[in-house]
């Protein structure tokens, strides 16, 4: 007997936009809540393309902000710059779109000749490299002024909003999920759990190597020009070392492997420091102590440390969520 | 006919220490040929310069006629010489289905892009690699494990997973490293009738290094005995079980 599968990812995505979607027309979400939603989704892609680097294929990688600058820089200086483009007509998102892409195949590139030293060097040794190109990133954009300079790419047009963002990141997902559950991504897998063992089975480790950081980078700069056209600006510190580490940071309380993870964890730390931004400031003010907003990161890194003590494997662990997850056909 | 393996004077050095020594071995196909030796004798070794996770500083190696000597290893395996390790390296953290499917992999013809969009050839793929793992699992007794992490298997069942993953890469040559180490003897017997089930139903080769005397004796059909690298012994397995240089290799002098 076959029993009809529901794609119950595509059913609980459309009821996830149609819920915010509606309660932002009923303005019972302000703007500022909505702002905070879409850069959460920005970090789902972000956080879901470096597991697919990290937790998947297991290469440790301190540099994916790197990624998310190249596809902020490159979409960016096509619409700000090249084509001027005008965000009101509505024609030109079709344009945006492209220029977007452009900034994801520019930053799978990079990420492209990054893979290649991560075939010869493991754990530390990679994270050193890839932390290195990272900063090679940033100070490139840092350095050229047709971009801005260390001023930044400003005045970018607002093209990203929440249906487009939500689209990014839905399709981000189930593509990486896709080849996570084919034959493509056991051979990733495998790659993690034991290379010479992959090798002597005959996997090809260095080609899927290049292909996941090719990839992740490729979503990382589709998330980067996505945010860089929802905040209007590119700036060289939006991408260094420390904005990497947040990312890692998320797959790592989220479960590494896990991209159900990945999207809690994407969504739980962006609200939560945001959400302490807040709090720490309605407690100042009503108890009239000195307590400023550098406390945030303070209680923001303890939560982070209890997560770690007392759940080491992240939240989900290597688990998938039976929603994101294909049930396979016997 | 020439042999199926082909090893012409093979010499490999770490640093100034002669590992393997001027070792020559031809292995006719449909054979059970066996390697031993004492410990730190050379063999695994021998086989990691045969599948290319060292290249040999002299000598070479052809398979089915052809040189692999210094090829890439996942080369090696996709011409068809699959190999299991001394100290199991089994994926742990994926399910025992999941390690027999990874194996088949460079078998399949999915691109990414047909994976991505889930395209009928791709799910029919899919079920076929499913179909030929379970059958593997099924062989090797191990049907009921498929969706099990490989980590909570017990030892001996990870060492006929890992015989089953090297067949799930269809090898003409299978390369055991002492597959019955750390078996009970009842583990012992099911594995030489598996071994040679397996080059009956599967027409491999089986290059086997053994420890086990009771294994050697049993199934090889040939020996060569190494020690400090260098060839000490070889010939049918009742003549060199008796050969004064092995028993002292093993024994000691005068032990015989």
């Amino acid at each position: 007997m076959t029993k009809v599968k529901l794609p119950k990812f595509l059913i609980a995505s459309v009821v996830f936009y149609a819920i915010i979607e509606a309660l932002f027309r009923l303005e019972v979400l302000n703007g500022y809540i909505l702002h905070i939603i879409n850069q959460s989704l920005i970090f789902v892609i972000l956080a879901a393309s470096l597991n697919l680097i990290n937790g998947i294929t297991g290469q440790f990688s301190l540099g994916h902000m790197g990624f998310a600058g190249v596809g902020a820089y490159v979409s960016g200086t096509l619409t700000t710059i090249i084509l001027k483009l005008n965000p009101t007509v509505t024609s030109n998102m079709g344009i945006f779109v492209l220029c977007l892409l452009a900034g994801g195949v520019a930053a799978a590139f990079i990420g492209f000749l990054i893979g290649f030293p991560s075939l010869r060097l493991k754990g530390d040794y990679l994270a050193i490299v890839t932390l290195g190109f990272g900063e090679i990133i940033r100070t490139v954009f840092n350095n050229i002024d047709y971009v801005g300079g260390p001023r930044g790419l400003l005045g970018i047009p607002k093209f990203s909003n929440f249906t487009l963002i939500f689209i990014a990141a839905f399709l981000s997902i189930v593509v990486m999920r896709n080849i996570i559950q084919s034959s493509h991504g056991r051979a990733m897998l495998s790659i993690r759990e034991n290379e010479l063992a992959a090798d002597l089975v005959g996997i090809n480790t260095t080609q899927y190597k290049v292909m996941a950081f090719t990839i992740g980078a490729f979503f990382a700069g589709i998330a980067g020009g996505l945010l860089a056209h929802l905040i209007q600006l590119a700036h060289p510190t939006q991408f260094g070392f420390i904005k990497s580490v947040e990312v890692l940071i998320m797959i790592y309380a989220g479960g590494v492997g896990s991209m159900t993870g990945s999207i809690i964890a994407a969504f739980g730390l962006t609200f939560l420091s945001e959400g302490l931004r807040i709090g720490i400031r309605a407690l100042a003010d009503a108890t009239n102590l000195p307590i400023g907003g550098e406390w945030r990161m303070v209680i923001y890194s303890l939560l982070l440390i209890f997560i770690m003590l007392f759940r080491t494997e992240g939240l989900m662990g290597t688990k998938e969520s039976r929603i994101i997850k294909i049930e396979e056909a016997d | 006919m020439s042999a199926l393996l082909s090893i012409k004077n093979m010499t490999h050095y770490f640093g100034g220490l002669r590992a393997v020594s001027n070792f020559s071995y031809d292995i006719p196909q449909g054979t059970i040929y066996g390697l031993i030796g004492p410990n730190g004798s050379g063999k695994t070794t021998t086989f990691n310069l045969i599948t290319g996770i060292y290249t040999p500083t002299e000598g070479q190696v052809f398979f089915q006629d052809k040189e692999i000597t210094g090829m890439k290893p996942y080369k090696i395996v996709q011409t068809g010489a699959a190999r299991t390790f001394q100290n199991l390296r089994i994926f742990s953290n994926l399910t025992a289905l999941d390690n027999i499917r990874i194996a088949l992999h460079f078998n399949t013809r999915s691109g990414l892009v047909s994976s991505v969009l889930r395209l009928p050839s791709f799910m029919n793929e899919e079920r076929q690699v499913k179909k030929e793992s379970r059958e593997l699992l099924e062989l090797m007794h191990l049907s009921s494990r498929a969706n099990e992490l490989a980590k909570n298997l017990p030892y001996g069942e990870l060492r006929r997973l890992e015989i089953a993953r090297a067949l799930a890469t269809k090898p003409k040559l299978l390369l055991l490293d002492e597959p019955a180490a750390g078996m009970n003897p009842k583990e012992v017997d099911e594995l030489m009738s598996l071994i040679v089930r397996i080059r009956n139903e599967f027409k491999v080769t089986v290059f086997l290094i053994e420890h086990h005397m009771q294994v050697v004796m049993g199934i090889c059909e040939y020996l060569k005995v190494i020690d400090f690298g260098e060839t000490i012994a070889e010939g049918l397995p009742e003549a060199v079980g008796k050969d004064p240089k092995v028993l002292e290799a093993y024994l000691g002098k005068r032990g015989a």
